[in-house]
């Protein structure tokens, strides 16, 4: 904690700094002489940046090593015989020296080596804290005396501040990219964890999935095909978007075309509300209203149809993606030129002949795009599945039974205690990473369309 | 005229008996096509409808809850606790609070429970003294410490009588509300036959009411007395990840715009940035999860439950949406006020700065609000990072063990008492969705006062 009040303390310096170099221009200026370059606030803004990025990237760095390479010094400091030991056992005692250090009590008694340990710990803790608020003190009264000095009337600080303020936007976009790369190189580094257990040959084409609980040797590792649980994905995808696409497409048609300004203005805030409901909410509509309703129905006509099944997901899903489909084809049916309907009516068509045979082809490929970012978003799809499919990740083709995805496979693996080594848990990422490109392949392709598609028509 | 119509040849007039003959046919179709669109819109909102109309009807009778009001006799022969401790004279104050310590210790291991259920019997017929088990479940188990905390905090209540007004168990709640088949036989109620004679006398005495639920936004969730389970918890850890998605996304995603929008030039790593936040903005928030689980958790070292990791995930899914909106508005500012700007002297960032930001204020408000609102009802990234797990408590800080609101939802609707527990889901879904639709209204609102036209 102490480390953040050294922060707050470098924060308020940092507004002396910009006081001092404010100052010291309107000195300049008023002193008389040459015209100052820039605005005092330029002057004291460059000052503190000066004083404060050195002391707060020391900071920043003490804050990232500091733990390591303390643990690194007391481990080197520790009998010989506790250092042969395998490092999970030492990594488990250089833990409890550290609780000693920070005071806390640990269980059993503490050995004679382990106290020194701790009290070498404590004293390094407090020598490091100690230099770091030497090194950053010096550092600031480094930079506020370079920065004092070199402020001249001719000085440009309104261009160097500048310089500072645009790599501070760069590197705030960059965040983007760097999520993606974490993404990627997170999910790959684990998933070739996984594939360090399991043959990916075993996982991308068996037909089984039964990842058994238990980590001994890897004959016992169990089933982990990815078919049945992709099989599952696409099949609800199918029926979701079998729901989906003709309500949507349809409300998008009507409302587009046929409504009324005061029709319209109503129905498509009321449709966005259904995009804005958590999918959560949307599960526990599936389980509590579809499921039993879908289950009822198949009991009166004879049909055995589960109250949980890829049958209520699916339709579930399907009302969900409603308003994603119909706002989508709504942009883009609006955007067919209006000569095109013109030609059309002057040849004597009905408006519904013009819609088929005119607006409708002429809108086809943006219409698939909408419909190709509709079905990444089924894909990726979690909570309704996790609550309405049933769970049972068997390669069968009725919808009317339960049936499992990939996203609740993901979230089945890593609920509650995660552990990194074992496949149980390592699947997940290799089931994530699956996941990703197959929504980044469908998104991009989909991006590629509808752009294409605004271009042919602006 | 006549004469003209006469010589039309004979093709163009068959011609056009064709298109009159086939004008019913066409129209039949044009009629068709319409009330297909028609009853796709009707189909469409009556989704909306149905959804909202059965979260209601399940949700709002759950806000009430079935109590029981009591005269509740703090007797001393029950509660044998000695007065509390005062402050001696000379005491040092670690001493008092040592001795303070114990006597709460001891007011802990007092037998609260007997005081309800003598309070209980007081009001039943005598035969049920010797039933002290079923009556003493009548209540949820949780208000014994109620009791307790009231002594804590007047002692001289012990020796008086207090009317008290108890949370009942929540199986009396089903059982009053009716929503339980009362035809079922005994061994599949939960109530046994005894329990629910005692609440219909306690219910004809008048001491059974509906209150308003305050235990449902006071209390945290709890196991052994599921009437008394409340969102308390599952609030806070959604605040706390609210105010770590604002404070981080807001500034991040509005810098980047800034630069994409202004000040980058157009090469291939804008490019790269572009397409990578379209992207990012449909990628599935499971992933995100799996990022979260994977760098914060397991590389970093983060603790699991944590709002902070919650709200670093939903950072991470929040700021393409916030970055999109915000150069939308950017661009929707026209040029001329820059160039003004530029005219005058000032730099691009000052342009940017004290011009072009200011007027982008409302519309960058509005997409933060609509991104914050979705983060707010997102589940799944937030079950891999460990938030699901079961916490009593109210997080103090954001690194503290906790729950979110749709998290909570989630654990609730799995609930094995499901005839309570579907209520209490619906209210939560209330909840949810009120907040949601308050942070909606609030962007509507502010987008129809400061809007600018140009």
């Amino acid at each position: 904690m102490s480390i953040w009040w050294l922060v707050i303390v470098v924060l308020a310096a940092m507004g002396f700094a910009y006081q001092s170099g404010a100052a010291k221009s309107r000195k300049l200026a008023a002193a008389g002489g040459a015209k100052l370059h820039s605005l005092p606030t330029h002057y004291g803004a460059l000052v503190a940046l000066w004083c404060g990025i050195p002391a707060l990237v020391i900071l920043l760095l003490f804050l990232a090593f500091e733990g390591d390479l303390i643990r690194a010094m007391v481990a080197s400091g520790l009998p010989d015989q506790v250092r042969a030991l395998p490092s999970n056992q030492l990594a488990g005692i250089l833990n409890r020296v550290e609780s000693l250090a920070s005071g806390y009590g640990v269980a059993g008694s503490v050995e004679p080596f382990e106290a020194e340990a701790a009290a070498q710990m404590s004293q390094l803790r407090t020598v490091g804290n100690l230099a770091l608020i030497a090194v950053v003190a010096a550092a600031f009264v480094l930079g506020l005396a370079t920065a004092l000095r070199r402020l001249t009337p001719r000085l440009r600080a309104r261009n160097e501040v500048e310089r500072v303020v645009v790599i501070a936007l760069i590197a705030c976009s960059a965040v983007a990219i760097v999520t993606t790369v974490g993404i990627v190189l997170s999910m790959l580094g684990e998933a070739v964890r996984f594939f360090q257990f399991v043959h990916p040959f075993d996982f991308f084409f068996g037909t089984v999935w039964n990842p058994r609980f238990s980590t001994v040797g890897a004959g016992a590792s169990g089933g982990y095909g990815l078919l049945p649980l992709l099989w599952g994905t696409v099949l609800i995808t199918i029926i979701a978007m079998a729901v989906a696409v003709p309500i949507g497409l349809m409300t998008a048609i009507y409302l587009s075309e046929y409504a009324s300004p005061r029709l319209r203005s109503l129905a498509k805030p009321a449709l966005e509300i259904l995009a804005g409901i958590p999918t959560i909410v949307y599960g526990f509509f599936a389980l509590t209203v579809v499921g039993p309703f879908l289950a009822a129905i198949g009991a009166a006509i004879g049909v055995e149809i589960r109250a949980t099944s890829a049958l209520t997901a699916g339709l579930v899903m399907g009302i969900m993606i409603i308003p994603f489909v119909s706002s989508l084809s709504d942009d883009i049916i609006t955007q067919v030129p209006r000569a095109m309907r013109d030609g059309s009516f002057g040849l004597g068509a009905t408006h519904s002949e013009t819609i088929r045979r005119v607006v409708l082809p002429a809108a086809l490929p943006g219409i698939v795009g909408a419909f190709l970012l509709a079905v990444s978003r089924a894909v990726g799809e979690t909570m309704i599945v996790v609550m309405a499919a049933g769970n049972a990740p068997v390669l069968q083709a009725n919808p009317l039974q339960a049936i499992s995805t990939v996203t609740v496979t993901i979230v089945n693996q890593l609920t509650g205690d995660i552990d990194f080594t074992s496949p149980q848990s390592l699947v997940a990422f290799a089931l994530g990473l699956t996941l990703f490109t197959i929504t980044l392949g469908l998104n991009i392709v989909a991006l590629y369309i509808v752009r294409r598609y605004r271009e042919q028509y602006e | 005229m006549s004469v003209a119509t006469s010589d039309l040849p004979e093709t163009r007039s068959s011609s056009a008996e064709k298109v009159r003959g086939s004008l019913a046919r066409r129209h039949a179709a044009e009629r068709r096509f319409k009330a297909i669109g028609m009853l796709a819109v009707i189909l469409g909102l009556s989704f909306v409808a149905i959804l909202f109309a059965t979260v209601l009807r399940k949700g709002v009778p759950a806000f009430w809850q079935t109590t029981v009001t009591l005269p509740v006799h703090f007797d001393p022969a029950v509660v044998k606790v000695p007065p509390m401790p005062a402050p001696q004279a000379g005491q040092s104050p670690a001493a008092y609070q040592e001795e303070l310590t114990a006597w709460r210790t001891m007011l802990a291991g007092a037998n609260w429970g007997r005081l309800i259920e003598n309070a209980l019997l007081a009001e039943l017929p005598p035969e049920a003294a010797s039933r002290r088990r079923d009556v003493q479940r009548l209540v949820t188990s949780s208000e014994r410490f109620r009791l307790r905390d009231m002594v804590e905090r007047d002692p001289g209540i012990i020796g008086q009588t207090v009317t008290v007004t108890l949370l009942a168990d929540a199986n009396v709640d089903i059982w009053m509300k009716g929503n339980v088949d009362r035809s079922l036989s005994d061994a599949q109620l939960a109530l046994n036959p005894e329990q629910r004679r005692y609440v219909d006398i306690l219910n004809e005495r008048g001491l059974i009411q509906q209150s308003f639920a305050k235990a449902l936004f006071l209390n945290v969730d709890s196991r052994s007395s599921p009437a008394s389970a409340g969102l308390a918890g599952a609030f806070v850890g959604s605040l706390f990840m609210m105010l770590i998605v604002i404070v981080l996304s807001v500034p991040i995603g509005v810098a980047a715009a800034i630069y994409l929008e202004e000040f980058a030039p157009k090469n291939r790593l804008t490019d790269l940035i572009e397409i990578n936040i379209n992207n990012l903005a449909a990628v599935p928030s499971i992933v995100f999860g799996l990022l979260g689980a994977a760098v914060f958790i397991n590389w970093i070292g983060l603790p699991l439950s944590a709002p902070l990791v919650g709200g670093l995930v939903l950072t991470l899914m929040t700021l393409p949406t916030i970055i999109i909106t915000t150069r939308a508005t950017l661009r929707a500012i026209p040029p001329s006020i820059r160039s003004a700007a530029v005219g005058l002297g000032a730099s691009r960032v000052q342009t940017v700065a004290h011009h072009v930001l200011p007027l982008a204020l409302p519309g960058i408000l509005t997409g933060t609000i609509i991104g914050v609102a979705q983060a707010l009802g997102e589940t799944a990234p937030l079950l891999l990072i460990g938030m699901s797990a079961f916490v009593a408590s109210v997080p103090a800080t954001p690194l503290d063990q906790s729950t979110a609101l749709p998290v909570q939802i989630y654990l609730w609707q799995g609930n094995e008492l499901r005839n309570f527990f579907e209520g209490r889901t619906s209210a939560a879904i209330i909840v949810l969705l009120s907040l949601m639709i308050a942070l909606n209204a609030l962007a509507i609102f502010l987008r129809r006062r400061f809007e600018r036209r140009w």
